[in-house]
This record gives structure tokens, C-alpha cells and sequence, in this order.
């Protein structure tokens, strides 16, 4: 086997009160499929310890899942606290069920692509390589 | 977008112990980008200080809950800690799910910790590719100590052993009987044993069994300086941490003070030189010789040339290159 070079890695994380995992658990799975190196960090997390483990595990790709409305409160805190590691190289995925209202503002905001959730996997595959080939090499 | 960062631009960060360069770092040495080398060189000059030990055992023998403790348990002592947590890669798509970080959260923020998941990406003993390179990486970044968890390995996986200088075997209770413990393997290169999720009935069994197949190890071998402990554990108790984190610095002491640790360095050093030359080879092969392959696979497929004479052949059209 030869060493496969450039494996785009995606740190996926839920943020806050939202225990529903499922959906995560199959982005996660269609990314591996699509050979990509994947980071799952569990339920429950704060944007600090999601941002912290993005740096060091230095991913192309922050996925955040948020299920309970809480997107307009915890993106804008993920947005910051990137800015605060000079790590905005890291790209903000938003998932999840929000209003499409929404969608613009936090992109407007710096979040990278919204992905809702009757997104099909093929096109969140196609997302994150269309972003990281956008970013170029870091 | 910030314009990339030269590789040896990040030498001085990461000896300061930035994460966001270590992490760089990590990354381009994964990707096997040659632009990243001199850097490397000048990392490796700085390494040496840290104390790197590997933990390995089965798949769900508890090994990220167990390290999680011991890491929180080891900052006690305002030691800066690095974990490296492999887990496989898909030999199918190549890619992985990295979950070890599900079981270390309540470390994410603590500045004198660095946890960094790696895939396996087709290396076949345990350890990730680049993990030599990551440990020196964070060795050079000023980490005391270097925790590096295997995948979940079966019997044979013990690529650990020539990448660090103390090993935990974690056994879980209920897996096998005595007969195991005496196999050949993974179980003979424990420096300290642990016997994980001691809070459940049938640990006992387990503990008596590794401490059993010790003393059998020990009357043919006789005395040697280290004793190899079997230490009980119970993440969900919280209990036995303080004793495997007391075992694994006395290793490093015991190491030290009888030259042992020489001995360990040399083997690991050959390790890395033999293992990297051997990789350098095969990405020729794979890279430059692709009709030089296929034409000998042909050529041993119909049964012209045996396997050795082909490799050979292989081997000497290397040799004629400018």
C-alpha cells in the first residue's frame, strides 16, 4: 500500500443540551467512507473544548450538529474563539435543523456552509472537498 | 486566507510548545510531504527529554478512559502532557473514524495537554505511520510525558515496543482463559501489566492468571532489575491510577539507573532508520518502477522468474540509477 498522502480530516462535534447523535454518526460514517480521517468527540461539548481539540488535531474541517436551536448563540462563539487561536484556516461546517433565515446570517458570519438536514451524503462528501480544495494548501 | 506557513518557520513555535504548530507539523509529516524534512532534522536535535510510553491492549479493554485518568492524574504534578491515540484505517476507503477523544474531554482545555488522534493509514503494527515523528514533534515542544495508544491490538501488533521506552498491556477481565497469558505476543512485552475494570466480579480470575504466568516467566529467567508489576484498575471507581502512574515513573528510574534505557533508545533508533529505509525503497518501487513491476509480476505470475529472483531483479535496476 502506498502512503496516501492529504487525507482531509473533519473533527465532528455536538455542541451543548442536544443528546441526538444519530445524524452525526452517519455524517461521520459517509466521510470515512470517502476516506477521510473523521474525529468523533461525543456528545455535550462546549464550543471551547470542540475548538481546543480542532487545533490540535489540526482538521480541515470543524462539523458542528445542532439540533436545538441553540445554532445563532453557539456559532458566533465558535467563530471567535477560532479567530482567538488564529485558526481560521479551520473551516465551519454548520448541520442540523435550523430556519432558513438563518442560513444566510451565519454564513455572513463566517461559517463556511450550512448543510440541513435532508442534505443526501454524496453532496456532504462533495461539500467538504469542494471547501477544502477552495482553502488550498496551509 | 493566511498564505502556508514554511515548515521551517514552525520550528520555533513548536520548540516554544504552541499546539497550533505542533499540529501543522504533525499534518505535513502524515501527508509525507518532503518539504517539512529540515525542519524535522532540527526538531529531532532538540528531543530526547521526554518520557514516552506506550499503552496497548484489546479493543475495549478500556485503554482512553484508563489514560484520561492517568493524564489527570499525572498533571497533579504540573508534568505538560502529550497523548497520541491511534486508531485503524479503513482498508477499504482509507478512511477512519478516530473516537478516542469521546473518553478525554474533560482535558481538551487544560493548556499543559495535547491529545492528537491518528489514523492508521496501512501500517499494520499498531502505531500510525508518522507516529515516530509526532512523538518527536511534541518531545521537542517541551512534553514531559508522551502517552501513545495503540490501536486495539489482537496478539501480534507490537510495533509499540520500538517506539517507547515503557509498555502497558491492558487486559480486561473475561476475555480467554489461563492459556492466553502465556501465548506468545503482545503479552510478553509488558513492563507493568493492568488489569482494567477491576469494579466487575471476574477480575480476580484475571489478576491471579497474569500474576501466575509472571512467576512461571520469572523462574526461568531468575532476577532481573524491574519486577514486572500486575496492577488493578477501575476507571469507574476511579481506582488503581495513582498506583499505575507511581509503577510507570518508577520504570523510568529503574531505566535510568541501570543503563537500560540506552539499550532501549539504540533499539527504537535502529527501528526508525531500518523501518524509514525500507519505506523510502518501497515508495521507489511504487513511484518509479511501476512498469519494472508489472513487467517481473508477469514474469513470476508465468512462472519464469521465482518471487526472490524477481525481487532481486527488482533490486539490481535500483542499483543502475544515476
Amino acid at each position: 500500500m502506498t502512503v496516501p498522502s492529504n487525507v482531509i480530516r473533519v473533527l465532528i462535534a455536538k455542541v451543548g443540551l442536544d443528546g441526538h447523535d444519530r445524524g452525526v454518526k452517519i455524517v461521520a460514517r459517509c466521510l470515512r467512507d470517502a476516506g477521510m480521517d473523521v474525529i468523533y468527540t461525543g456528545l455535550h461539548r462546549t464550543p471551547e473544548e470542540v475548538v481546543a481539540a480542532a487545533v490540535q488535531e489540526d482538521v480541515d474541517i470543524l462539523g458542528i450538529s445542532i439540533l436545538s436551536g441553540a445554532h445563532m448563540t453557539v456559532f458566533p462563539k465558535v467563530i471567535d474563539l477560532l479567530k482567538q487561536h488564529e485558526a481560521e484556516d479551520i473551516l465551519l461546517v454548520g448541520g442540523g435543523v435550523m430556519p432558513d433565515e438563518d442560513v444566510g446570517a451565519l454564513k455572513e458570519i463566517g461559517v463556511a456552509e450550512v448543510l440541513l438536514q435532508d442534505t443526501p451524503p454524496q453532496a456532504i462528501v462533495d461539500a467538504v472537498r469542494r471547501l477544502v480544495e477552495a482553502r488550498g494548501p496551509r | 486566507m493566511p498564505a502556508a506557513v514554511s515548515s521551517l518557520d514552525l520550528v520555533e513555535p513548536v520548540l516554544a510548545g504552541k499546539p497550533r504548530a505542533i499540529a501543522r507539523l504533525i499534518s505535513r509529516v502524515e501527508a509525507g510531504e518532503a518539504e517539512c524534512r529540515p525542519a524535522l532534522e532540527q526538531i529531532y536535535r532538540r528531543t530526547g527529554g521526554a518520557h514516552v510510553v506506550g499503552v496497548t491492549g484489546v479493543a475495549g479493554s478500556g485503554k482512553s478512559t484508563l489514560l484520561d485518568q492517568l493524564v489527570l492524574e499525572a498533571r497533579k504534578s504540573e508534568r505538560k502532557i502529550a497523548v497520541i491515540a491511534v486508531d485503524p484505517s479503513s482498508p477499504f476507503s482509507g478512511g477512519s473514524i478516530l473516537g478516542d477523544r469521546i473518553r478525554m474531554n474533560e482535558l481538551s482545555l487544560d493548556p499543559g495537554v495535547f491529545i492528537r488522534s491518528m489514523a492508521t493509514r496501512g501500517a499494520m503494527g499498531g502505531l500510525a505511520r508518522a507516529t515516530h515523528e509526532a512523538v518527536d514533534l511534541l518531545d521537542a515542544g517541551g512534553f514531559d510525558l508522551i502517552l501513545i495508544e495503540t490501536v486495539g491490538v489482537g496478539q501480534d501488533e507490537i510495533d509499540i515496543v520500538r517506539a517507547a521506552h515503557t509498555i502497558v498491556v491492558i487486559s480486561a477481565p473475561g476475555l480467554g482463559d489461563d492459556i492466553q497469558t502465556i501465548k506468545a505476543g503482545v503479552m510478553e512485552i509488558a513492563d507493568i501489566h493492568v488489569v482494567s475494570k477491576c469494579d466487575r466480579p471476574d477480575a480476580n480470575k484475571t489478576l491471579k492468571e497474569l500474576k501466575s504466568m509472571l512467576t512461571l516467566g520469572f523462574a526461568l529467567r531468575g532476577e532481573s532489575a524491574w519486577q514486572i508489576p500486575v496492577l488493578a484498575t477501575s476507571s469507574a471507581k476511579r481506582e488503581g491510577i495513582g498506583e499505575l502512574l507511581a509503577a510507570i515513573d518508577r520504570h523510568r528510574r529503574t531505566l535510568d539507573d541501570s543503563g537500560e534505557m540506552e539499550g532501549r533508545r539504540r533499539v527504537i533508533a535502529r527501528t526508525r532508520m531500518l523501518k524509514t529505509a525500507e519505506n523510502i525503497l518501497h515508495d521507489r518501487f511504487e513511484k518509479q518502477h511501476d512498469g519494472k513491476v508489472s513487467s517481473l509480476i508477469e514474469r513470476v505470475v508465468t512462472r519464469e522468474l521465482n518471487p526472490h529472483t524477481a525481487a532481486t531483479e527488482l533490486i539490481a535496476a535500483l542499483k543502475s540509477e544515476p
